[in-house]
Protein backbone atom coordinates (compact mmCIF):
# COMPACT_ATOMS: atom_id res chain seq x y z
CA UNK A 1 0.00 0.00 0.00
CA UNK A 2 1.09 3.39 -0.77
CA UNK A 3 2.43 5.46 2.04
CA UNK A 4 1.92 9.13 3.08
CA UNK A 5 5.24 10.71 3.49
CA UNK A 6 6.77 12.63 6.14
CA UNK A 7 9.33 15.13 5.23
CA UNK A 8 11.39 17.07 7.06
CA UNK A 9 12.70 20.80 5.58
CA UNK A 10 15.63 22.44 5.85
CA UNK A 11 16.69 25.85 5.50
CA UNK A 12 19.87 26.53 4.45
CA UNK A 13 21.79 29.27 4.03
CA UNK A 14 25.68 29.42 2.37
CA UNK A 15 25.90 25.49 2.67
CA UNK A 16 24.66 25.61 6.54
CA UNK A 17 21.94 24.64 8.08
CA UNK A 18 20.00 28.21 9.97
CA UNK A 19 17.89 28.24 12.52
CA UNK A 20 18.68 26.88 15.97
CA UNK A 21 18.79 22.91 15.27
CA UNK A 22 18.77 21.61 18.36
CA UNK A 23 20.37 18.20 18.09
CA UNK A 24 22.13 16.61 20.95
CA UNK A 25 23.99 13.85 18.43
CA UNK A 26 25.15 16.20 16.03
CA UNK A 27 28.52 17.26 15.78
CA UNK A 28 28.60 20.17 13.77
CA UNK A 29 24.77 21.48 14.31
CA UNK A 30 25.11 23.40 11.06
CA UNK A 31 25.87 20.66 8.89
CA UNK A 32 23.07 19.63 6.43
CA UNK A 33 24.43 16.27 5.53
CA UNK A 34 25.11 14.98 9.34
CA UNK A 35 21.36 16.36 9.19
CA UNK A 36 19.95 14.88 6.69
CA UNK A 37 21.68 11.68 7.69
CA UNK A 38 19.97 11.26 11.10
CA UNK A 39 16.65 12.37 9.37
CA UNK A 40 17.37 9.46 6.81
CA UNK A 41 18.40 6.98 9.53
CA UNK A 42 15.12 7.85 11.62
CA UNK A 43 12.92 6.97 8.59
CA UNK A 44 12.28 10.59 7.25
CA UNK A 45 10.59 9.36 4.33
CA UNK A 46 11.83 12.44 1.83
CA UNK A 47 14.16 15.43 2.35
CA UNK A 48 13.72 19.33 1.63
CA UNK A 49 16.24 21.64 1.27
CA UNK A 50 15.09 25.03 1.40
CA UNK A 51 18.09 27.96 0.06
CA UNK A 52 17.62 30.88 1.09
CA UNK A 53 20.94 32.43 0.26
CA UNK A 54 20.65 35.49 -1.08
CA UNK A 55 23.34 36.41 -3.33
CA UNK A 56 23.95 34.47 -7.12
CA UNK A 57 27.57 33.67 -6.42
CA UNK A 58 26.93 31.51 -3.30
CA UNK A 59 25.03 29.20 -6.09
CA UNK A 60 27.89 27.03 -6.21
CA UNK A 61 28.11 26.09 -2.59
CA UNK A 62 24.55 24.63 -2.81
CA UNK A 63 25.90 22.55 -5.79
CA UNK A 64 28.81 21.43 -4.04
CA UNK A 65 26.18 20.60 -1.11
CA UNK A 66 23.65 18.64 -3.00
CA UNK A 67 26.45 16.59 -4.44
CA UNK A 68 27.25 15.47 -0.49
CA UNK A 69 23.99 14.88 0.60
CA UNK A 70 23.68 12.59 -2.54
CA UNK A 71 26.56 10.85 -1.65
CA UNK A 72 25.43 10.07 2.00
CA UNK A 73 22.04 9.66 2.17
CA UNK A 74 19.84 6.50 0.50
CA UNK A 75 16.34 8.70 0.39
CA UNK A 76 14.95 10.81 -2.42
CA UNK A 77 15.74 14.55 -1.85
CA UNK A 78 14.09 18.15 -2.90
CA UNK A 79 16.19 21.08 -3.61
CA UNK A 80 14.16 24.58 -3.68
CA UNK A 81 15.07 28.25 -3.65
CA UNK A 82 16.03 31.06 -5.70
CA UNK A 83 15.57 28.71 -8.64
CA UNK A 84 14.56 30.28 -12.12
CA UNK A 85 16.38 28.31 -14.91
CA UNK A 86 16.63 25.14 -16.74
CA UNK A 87 20.46 25.62 -16.54
CA UNK A 88 19.93 26.25 -12.50
CA UNK A 89 17.93 22.89 -12.52
CA UNK A 90 20.36 21.24 -14.83
CA UNK A 91 23.47 21.73 -12.45
CA UNK A 92 21.78 20.42 -9.32
CA UNK A 93 19.99 17.30 -10.86
CA UNK A 94 23.54 16.74 -12.19
CA UNK A 95 24.57 16.88 -9.22
CA UNK A 96 22.53 14.53 -7.48
CA UNK A 97 19.28 16.30 -6.43
CA UNK A 98 16.41 14.01 -7.25
CA UNK A 99 13.50 16.78 -7.61
CA UNK A 100 14.33 20.86 -7.79
CA UNK A 101 11.30 23.27 -6.54
CA UNK A 102 10.46 26.39 -7.92
CA UNK A 103 8.10 29.19 -6.58
CA UNK A 104 8.20 32.78 -7.64
CA UNK A 105 10.10 32.19 -10.71
CA UNK A 106 6.80 29.93 -11.82
CA UNK A 107 4.72 32.82 -10.74
CA UNK A 108 6.78 35.58 -12.98
CA UNK A 109 7.18 33.04 -15.81
CA UNK A 110 4.59 29.77 -15.78
CA UNK A 111 6.21 28.49 -19.44
CA UNK A 112 9.13 27.52 -16.60
CA UNK A 113 7.29 24.72 -15.54
CA UNK A 114 6.36 23.71 -19.24
CA UNK A 115 10.10 23.62 -19.85
CA UNK A 116 11.40 22.29 -17.03
CA UNK A 117 8.96 19.21 -17.40
CA UNK A 118 9.58 18.51 -20.66
CA UNK A 119 13.71 18.83 -20.28
CA UNK A 120 14.09 16.80 -17.35
CA UNK A 121 10.41 15.02 -16.97
CA UNK A 122 7.22 16.08 -14.70
CA UNK A 123 8.65 13.66 -11.47
CA UNK A 124 11.53 16.13 -10.57
CA UNK A 125 9.66 19.56 -10.77
CA UNK A 126 7.83 20.30 -7.61
CA UNK A 127 5.97 23.39 -7.77
CA UNK A 128 5.83 25.64 -4.41
CA UNK A 129 2.83 27.78 -3.83
CA UNK A 130 2.38 29.84 -0.74
CA UNK A 131 -1.11 30.60 -0.18
CA UNK A 132 -2.89 33.17 2.26
CA UNK A 133 -6.82 33.54 2.60
CA UNK A 134 -7.99 37.23 1.82
CA UNK A 135 -11.25 38.07 2.52
CA UNK A 136 -12.69 34.79 2.39
CA UNK A 137 -10.60 34.28 -0.64
CA UNK A 138 -7.26 32.32 -1.51
CA UNK A 139 -4.12 34.13 -2.93
CA UNK A 140 -1.23 32.86 -4.20
CA UNK A 141 1.99 34.87 -2.25
CA UNK A 142 5.60 35.21 -3.47
CA UNK A 143 8.83 36.13 -1.44
CA UNK A 144 8.38 33.87 1.53
CA UNK A 145 4.40 34.81 1.98
CA UNK A 146 5.09 38.71 1.77
CA UNK A 147 4.10 39.48 -1.75
CA UNK A 148 0.52 39.05 -2.67
CA UNK A 149 -0.57 38.21 -6.15
CA UNK A 150 -3.95 38.67 -8.22
CA UNK A 151 -3.50 34.56 -8.78
CA UNK A 152 -5.93 32.64 -6.92
CA UNK A 153 -4.68 29.11 -5.29
CA UNK A 154 -6.93 27.01 -7.12
CA UNK A 155 -6.68 28.42 -10.75
CA UNK A 156 -3.07 28.44 -10.42
CA UNK A 157 -2.68 24.88 -9.01
CA UNK A 158 -4.92 23.71 -11.59
CA UNK A 159 -2.55 25.10 -14.06
CA UNK A 160 0.59 23.81 -12.81
CA UNK A 161 -0.43 20.53 -12.48
CA UNK A 162 -1.71 20.85 -16.39
CA UNK A 163 1.68 22.09 -17.40
CA UNK A 164 3.83 19.54 -16.07
CA UNK A 165 4.30 19.81 -12.16
CA UNK A 166 4.81 16.64 -10.96
CA UNK A 167 3.96 17.75 -7.17
CA UNK A 168 2.66 20.73 -5.21
CA UNK A 169 4.19 21.78 -2.06
CA UNK A 170 1.24 23.81 -0.50
CA UNK A 171 2.07 26.17 2.39
CA UNK A 172 -0.48 27.69 4.01
CA UNK A 173 0.93 31.37 4.99
CA UNK A 174 -1.91 31.71 7.51
CA UNK A 175 -0.70 28.63 9.45
CA UNK A 176 3.12 28.45 8.85
CA UNK A 177 4.49 28.59 12.15
CA UNK A 178 1.12 28.98 14.14
CA UNK A 179 1.51 25.39 15.10
CA UNK A 180 -2.11 25.39 15.15
CA UNK A 181 -2.40 22.42 12.57
CA UNK A 182 -2.77 22.34 8.86
CA UNK A 183 -4.57 24.06 6.58
CA UNK A 184 -6.78 21.24 6.07
CA UNK A 185 -9.61 22.26 4.07
CA UNK A 186 -7.49 24.53 1.14
CA UNK A 187 -5.40 20.92 1.18
CA UNK A 188 -8.22 18.51 0.79
CA UNK A 189 -10.05 20.96 -2.10
CA UNK A 190 -6.38 21.26 -4.27
CA UNK A 191 -6.00 17.49 -3.75
CA UNK A 192 -9.04 16.38 -4.71
CA UNK A 193 -9.20 19.07 -7.41
CA UNK A 194 -5.80 17.62 -8.66
CA UNK A 195 -4.26 14.34 -10.58
CA UNK A 196 -1.08 14.89 -8.81
CA UNK A 197 0.47 14.38 -5.44
CA UNK A 198 -0.07 17.38 -2.76
CA UNK A 199 2.35 18.21 0.20
CA UNK A 200 0.94 19.82 2.69
CA UNK A 201 3.33 22.29 4.77
CA UNK A 202 2.76 25.25 7.63
CA UNK A 203 1.14 24.63 10.59
CA UNK A 204 2.60 20.92 12.15
CA UNK A 205 2.67 21.30 15.84
CA UNK A 206 1.52 17.70 17.05
CA UNK A 207 1.04 14.24 16.17
CA UNK A 208 -2.47 14.95 15.16
CA UNK A 209 -2.07 17.65 13.14
CA UNK A 210 -0.63 15.09 10.67
CA UNK A 211 -3.10 12.77 11.28
CA UNK A 212 -5.66 14.88 10.05
CA UNK A 213 -4.00 16.20 7.32
CA UNK A 214 -3.85 13.00 5.71
CA UNK A 215 -7.31 12.05 6.59
CA UNK A 216 -9.03 15.32 6.88
CA UNK A 217 -6.82 17.87 4.59
CA UNK A 218 -6.12 14.46 2.09
CA UNK A 219 -2.34 14.81 1.53
CA UNK A 220 -0.04 12.83 0.12
CA UNK A 221 2.72 13.86 1.99
CA UNK A 222 3.55 16.83 4.93
CA UNK A 223 5.96 18.96 5.79
CA UNK A 224 7.35 20.34 9.35
CA UNK A 225 10.42 21.30 9.84
CA UNK A 226 10.86 23.42 13.46
CA UNK A 227 8.89 20.57 15.36
CA UNK A 228 11.64 17.81 14.06
CA UNK A 229 14.64 20.19 14.58
CA UNK A 230 13.55 20.89 18.11
CA UNK A 231 12.71 17.14 18.95
CA UNK A 232 9.39 17.93 19.83
CA UNK A 233 8.22 15.37 17.61
CA UNK A 234 10.77 12.50 16.94
CA UNK A 235 9.67 10.72 13.73
CA UNK A 236 10.16 7.27 14.85
CA UNK A 237 7.29 8.40 17.49
CA UNK A 238 5.52 10.09 14.58
CA UNK A 239 5.26 7.19 12.45
CA UNK A 240 4.57 4.98 14.82
CA UNK A 241 2.01 6.84 15.54
CA UNK A 242 0.46 7.16 12.46
CA UNK A 243 0.68 3.71 11.94
CA UNK A 244 -1.55 3.01 14.91
CA UNK A 245 -3.92 5.68 13.46
CA UNK A 246 -4.64 3.22 10.51
CA UNK A 247 -2.71 6.10 8.40
CA UNK A 248 -0.35 3.87 5.75
CA UNK A 249 3.21 4.83 7.25
CA UNK A 250 6.92 3.33 6.03
CA UNK A 251 8.27 2.30 9.74
CA UNK B 1 34.46 -7.66 -9.42
CA UNK B 2 33.90 -4.21 -12.17
CA UNK B 3 29.89 -3.23 -12.52
CA UNK B 4 29.01 -1.25 -15.68
CA UNK B 5 26.58 1.37 -15.33
CA UNK B 6 24.95 1.99 -19.07
CA UNK B 7 25.23 5.30 -20.01
CA UNK B 8 22.08 6.63 -22.07
CA UNK B 9 20.39 9.87 -21.83
CA UNK B 10 18.45 9.33 -18.76
CA UNK B 11 18.23 10.69 -15.29
CA UNK B 12 19.03 9.64 -11.93
CA UNK B 13 22.51 8.17 -13.02
CA UNK B 14 24.36 9.97 -10.71
CA UNK B 15 22.43 8.47 -7.79
CA UNK B 16 22.73 5.12 -8.96
CA UNK B 17 27.06 5.63 -8.97
CA UNK B 18 26.46 7.02 -5.61
CA UNK B 19 24.91 4.00 -3.98
CA UNK B 20 26.80 1.70 -5.42
CA UNK B 21 30.04 3.68 -3.90
CA UNK B 22 28.54 3.24 -0.45
CA UNK B 23 28.18 -0.50 -0.86
CA UNK B 24 31.96 0.09 -2.47
CA UNK B 25 31.35 -1.52 -5.93
CA UNK B 26 33.39 -0.57 -8.43
CA UNK B 27 31.33 1.05 -10.60
CA UNK B 28 32.17 2.45 -14.18
CA UNK B 29 29.58 4.81 -16.28
CA UNK B 30 29.71 4.00 -19.74
CA UNK B 31 28.35 3.40 -23.62
CA UNK B 32 30.86 1.68 -25.10
CA UNK B 33 30.60 -1.80 -25.71
CA UNK B 34 33.92 -3.51 -25.06
CA UNK B 35 33.23 -2.16 -21.45
CA UNK B 36 29.70 -3.63 -20.98
CA UNK B 37 30.02 -6.39 -22.91
CA UNK B 38 33.23 -7.82 -20.32
CA UNK B 39 31.57 -6.46 -17.35
CA UNK B 40 30.97 -8.56 -14.37
CA UNK B 41 28.21 -6.88 -13.75
CA UNK B 42 25.55 -4.30 -16.06
CA UNK B 43 23.37 -1.98 -14.23
CA UNK B 44 20.82 -0.31 -16.71
CA UNK B 45 19.34 2.63 -14.72
CA UNK B 46 16.72 5.28 -16.15
CA UNK B 47 14.12 7.44 -15.68
CA UNK B 48 12.09 9.71 -18.45
CA UNK B 49 10.44 9.18 -21.42
CA UNK B 50 10.52 5.45 -23.34
CA UNK B 51 10.40 6.78 -26.92
CA UNK B 52 12.91 9.53 -26.94
CA UNK B 53 15.27 6.49 -24.50
CA UNK B 54 15.19 3.96 -27.30
CA UNK B 55 15.76 6.22 -29.90
CA UNK B 56 19.16 6.73 -27.81
CA UNK B 57 19.98 3.34 -27.69
CA UNK B 58 19.62 2.54 -31.34
CA UNK B 59 21.86 4.87 -32.11
CA UNK B 60 24.58 3.84 -30.07
CA UNK B 61 23.36 -0.10 -31.20
CA UNK B 62 22.65 -0.69 -27.73
CA UNK B 63 19.47 -2.12 -28.53
CA UNK B 64 21.21 -4.99 -30.42
CA UNK B 65 23.86 -5.35 -27.15
CA UNK B 66 21.82 -5.58 -24.37
CA UNK B 67 19.69 -8.69 -25.21
CA UNK B 68 22.85 -10.52 -25.96
CA UNK B 69 24.24 -9.87 -22.57
CA UNK B 70 25.20 -13.34 -20.38
CA UNK B 71 26.50 -11.41 -17.04
CA UNK B 72 24.32 -10.55 -14.60
CA UNK B 73 22.13 -7.80 -15.57
CA UNK B 74 20.33 -5.40 -13.67
CA UNK B 75 17.44 -2.99 -14.94
CA UNK B 76 16.24 -0.26 -12.66
CA UNK B 77 12.86 2.03 -13.27
CA UNK B 78 12.68 2.49 -17.22
CA UNK B 79 15.01 0.49 -17.24
CA UNK B 80 12.56 -2.30 -16.45
CA UNK B 81 10.14 -1.21 -18.71
CA UNK B 82 12.64 -1.00 -22.04
CA UNK B 83 13.94 -4.99 -21.21
CA UNK B 84 9.61 -5.29 -21.67
CA UNK B 85 7.92 -5.62 -25.53
CA UNK B 86 6.09 -2.89 -26.10
CA UNK B 87 4.93 0.40 -24.41
CA UNK B 88 2.14 2.31 -23.97
CA UNK B 89 4.07 5.24 -23.36
CA UNK B 90 4.36 7.17 -27.08
CA UNK B 91 3.75 3.52 -27.99
CA UNK B 92 7.26 2.73 -28.42
CA UNK B 93 8.53 -0.64 -29.11
CA UNK B 94 11.11 -2.21 -26.37
CA UNK B 95 14.00 -4.72 -26.10
CA UNK B 96 11.72 -7.75 -25.95
CA UNK B 97 14.22 -9.90 -23.10
CA UNK B 98 10.57 -10.17 -21.43
CA UNK B 99 7.23 -10.73 -22.98
CA UNK B 100 5.42 -8.04 -21.07
CA UNK B 101 3.84 -4.91 -21.76
CA UNK B 102 4.08 -1.62 -19.93
CA UNK B 103 0.97 0.17 -19.40
CA UNK B 104 -0.46 3.01 -18.57
CA UNK B 105 -1.85 3.69 -14.72
CA UNK B 106 -5.80 3.97 -15.85
CA UNK B 107 -7.25 4.84 -12.04
CA UNK B 108 -11.03 5.13 -12.58
CA UNK B 109 -10.65 8.19 -9.78
CA UNK B 110 -7.91 10.89 -9.16
CA UNK B 111 -9.35 10.69 -5.63
CA UNK B 112 -8.10 7.69 -4.55
CA UNK B 113 -5.14 7.32 -6.99
CA UNK B 114 -3.14 9.67 -7.91
CA UNK B 115 -0.77 9.17 -11.54
CA UNK B 116 2.90 9.48 -11.19
CA UNK B 117 2.55 6.69 -8.34
CA UNK B 118 4.95 8.25 -6.45
CA UNK B 119 6.37 7.50 -2.69
CA UNK B 120 7.22 4.43 -0.88
CA UNK B 121 5.16 1.10 -1.24
CA UNK B 122 5.57 -2.19 -0.09
CA UNK B 123 6.70 -5.17 -2.45
CA UNK B 124 4.97 -8.32 -1.72
CA UNK B 125 5.01 -12.21 -2.68
CA UNK B 126 8.72 -11.80 -2.29
CA UNK B 127 10.58 -15.16 -4.58
CA UNK B 128 14.39 -14.59 -5.76
CA UNK B 129 18.00 -14.67 -4.19
CA UNK B 130 17.68 -10.39 -4.86
CA UNK B 131 15.31 -10.53 -1.29
CA UNK B 132 17.86 -12.22 0.91
CA UNK B 133 17.92 -10.92 4.07
CA UNK B 134 14.16 -8.85 3.18
CA UNK B 135 11.32 -9.52 4.80
CA UNK B 136 7.65 -9.29 3.30
CA UNK B 137 6.17 -5.97 2.28
CA UNK B 138 9.58 -4.11 2.32
CA UNK B 139 9.12 -0.75 1.36
CA UNK B 140 10.84 0.86 -1.55
CA UNK B 141 10.45 4.31 -3.49
CA UNK B 142 8.40 4.36 -7.05
CA UNK B 143 8.17 7.44 -9.32
CA UNK B 144 6.29 6.29 -12.62
CA UNK B 145 3.18 6.63 -14.59
CA UNK B 146 3.72 3.06 -16.21
CA UNK B 147 3.42 -0.35 -15.30
CA UNK B 148 4.65 -3.69 -16.24
CA UNK B 149 1.93 -6.54 -16.41
CA UNK B 150 2.49 -9.32 -14.13
CA UNK B 151 3.62 -12.19 -15.79
CA UNK B 152 5.55 -15.82 -15.13
CA UNK B 153 8.47 -13.58 -14.83
CA UNK B 154 7.32 -11.69 -11.94
CA UNK B 155 10.00 -12.15 -8.78
CA UNK B 156 7.60 -9.49 -6.14
CA UNK B 157 4.50 -7.66 -7.16
CA UNK B 158 3.46 -3.72 -5.53
CA UNK B 159 -0.45 -2.96 -5.72
CA UNK B 160 -1.51 0.36 -6.50
CA UNK B 161 -4.44 0.80 -8.80
CA UNK B 162 -3.94 -2.98 -9.59
CA UNK B 163 -1.27 -5.48 -8.70
CA UNK B 164 1.62 -4.97 -10.96
CA UNK B 165 5.34 -6.62 -11.62
CA UNK B 166 7.66 -4.75 -8.87
CA UNK B 167 10.89 -7.20 -9.63
CA UNK B 168 11.11 -9.37 -12.45
CA UNK B 169 13.72 -12.26 -13.25
CA UNK B 170 14.53 -14.07 -16.45
CA UNK B 171 17.85 -15.80 -17.64
CA UNK B 172 20.67 -13.35 -16.52
CA UNK B 173 18.37 -10.39 -16.57
CA UNK B 174 16.69 -8.28 -13.34
CA UNK B 175 14.77 -5.85 -13.07
CA UNK B 176 13.50 -3.48 -10.32
CA UNK B 177 11.06 -0.80 -10.88
CA UNK B 178 10.84 1.19 -7.91
CA UNK B 179 14.50 2.91 -7.35
CA UNK B 180 16.77 0.66 -5.47
CA UNK B 181 19.22 4.04 -5.13
CA UNK B 182 16.85 6.01 -3.37
CA UNK B 183 15.09 3.39 -1.47
CA UNK B 184 16.69 2.96 1.84
CA UNK B 185 18.34 0.17 3.46
CA UNK B 186 15.63 -2.58 1.50
CA UNK B 187 17.37 -0.75 -2.03
CA UNK B 188 20.62 -1.32 -0.93
CA UNK B 189 20.16 -5.08 -0.31
CA UNK B 190 18.70 -5.61 -3.11
CA UNK B 191 21.52 -3.78 -4.80
CA UNK B 192 24.17 -6.04 -2.84
CA UNK B 193 22.40 -9.27 -3.25
CA UNK B 194 22.58 -7.95 -7.32
CA UNK B 195 26.46 -7.73 -6.58
CA UNK B 196 26.75 -11.29 -4.92
CA UNK B 197 24.86 -12.97 -7.63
Amino acid sequence: MLTKRIIPCLDIKDGRTVKGVNFVQLRDAGDPVELAKIYSDEGADELVFLDITATVDKRKTLADLVTKVAKAINIPFTVGGGISTVEDVKVLLNAGADKISINSAAVKNPEIINQMAQEFGSQCVVVAIDTRNVDGLDFVHTHGGRKPTILQTQAWAKEVCERGAGEILLTSMDHDGTKAGFANEITAEISAMLSIPVIASGGAGNMEHFKDVFTVGKADAALAASIFHFKEIPIPSLKSYLHHQGIPSRI
Amino acid sequence: MEVAVIKYNAGNVQSVLYALERLGANAILTDDFERISTADKVIFPGQGEASTAMRYLKEKKLDLLIPELKQPFFGVCLGQQLLCEHSEENDTTCLGVFPVKVKRFQPESINEFKVPHVGWNSISDLRSPLFEGLNEDSFVYYVHSYYCELSEHTIASTNYVLDFAALMHKDNFYTMQAHPEKSGLVGERILQNFLNL
